[in-house]
């Protein structure tokens, strides 16, 4: 199943959740936001959303800025 | 005496705010970040690298939002539907933390506000309970709309951002000032510590910076000094200048001379 994370396609087997997604690419889950489909997905669902074909995630944390 | 710097009833001791672009590495940031003396650290908000090594440090490990503010910024917003969003995700970020720098930009060259989307999105997020505190222009006028549209601290630019240009319009700034009834917080252009001292003296409650630290050659030297221009400034402002004269007048006493 495909899906877009950060702008890239990635490939990820069906069955996975958020948290999967952060173990399969080694995404720290401290201090990030995720949107899914250009809406925020609260910290508390992120165990049990189940990903699915073609959604777009975008994943965000703080850098340094001005 | 303690002068607090109050913004929405939360009080500073620290009238300086840092950035924490255009470091080395996360160890000088902090290492400036503590020199400055600063509480109120602003941040980006950008996409996290996929496939990172697990032990890459966060900035949020270096500069703690327990131990400081973190004011997270909309830089690289061009129009106010990308800040929301931007200000949202820093809201999810830092659990629920509605403070945020607001600045919808209006072109590459010269990272001059885009007033008329800093508007529309100031007016949506108050609405959705976020705390603005806002980069703008040095116009007054501006700088009065954004304070009734509900923004707790309006912070306008001395030169472009980056620029290191210092106070190019002290006039301006200063009718800002005069005009307000939130803390002015000059928010860009400061070069060095004298820059800093005079938008102090000026009367502003504060002032933001990042490039004037991070692009000296020793940031954690210029952090300090910045510390104390500010300081510097914000005395000399409480204290009232001495009024300025054409001509000399004698410091010590003419009467007594001996013969």
């Amino acid at each position: 199943m495909n899906v877009t994370i950060n702008g890239e396609q990635k490939n990820v087997p069906g069955n996975t959740t958020v948290t999967n997604l952060f173990l399969q690419f080694n995404i720290h889950r401290k201090n990030i936001a995720l949107e899914l489909n250009g809406e925020i997905l609260p910290k508390s669902e992120w165990l049990n959303y189940i990903v699915k074909e073609g959604d777009a995630i975008e994943i965000v944390e703080a850098i340094g800025g001005g | 005496m303690d002068d607090l710097l109050i913004i929405d009833k939360a009080k500073y001791h620290s009238r300086l705010l840092v950035g924490t672009g255009k470091y080395k590495n996360h160890n000088e940031t902090a290492a400036a970040i503590k020199a400055s003396g600063a509480e109120i650290v602003t941040v980006a908000i950008r996409r996290t690298n996929i496939g990172q090594n697990k032990n890459e440090p966060n900035l949020l490990d270096s500069i703690s939002p327990q131990k400081y503010t973190i004011l997270p910024n909309t830089a690289g917003c061009y129009t106010a539907g990308d800040a929301i969003r931007v200000c949202q995700l820093s809201r999810e970020i830092l659990e629920g933390k509605n403070l945020v720098k607001l600045e919808v930009l209006g072109d590459k060259k010269t990272l001059y506000p885009n007033i008329d989307e800093t508007i529309i999105a100031a007016e949506k997020l108050i609405k959705d309970n976020f705390k603005i505190m806002v980069y703008t222009n040095d116009d007054p006028i501006i700088a009065k709309r954004l304070e009734e549209i509900g923004c707790i601290s309006v912070m306008p630019l001395a030169a472009p951002i980056g620029s290191g240009l210092g106070i190019r319009n002290p006039s301006n700034i200063l009718s800002i000032v005069e005009n307000a009834s939130v803390p002015i917080i000059v928010d860009a252009g400061v070069g060095t510590a004298s820059d800093a001292t005079i938008a102090m003296e000026l009367g502003c409650s504060g002032v933001l910076m990042n490039t004037a630290i991070a692009e000296a050659k020793n940031p954690v030297l210029m952090a300090s000094a910045m510390k104390k221009g500010v300081l510097a400034g914000r005395q000399a402002f409480l204290a009232g200048r001495m009024s300025k004269k054409k001509y000399a007048s004698a410091s010590s006493p003419t009467d007594g001379m001996p013969d």
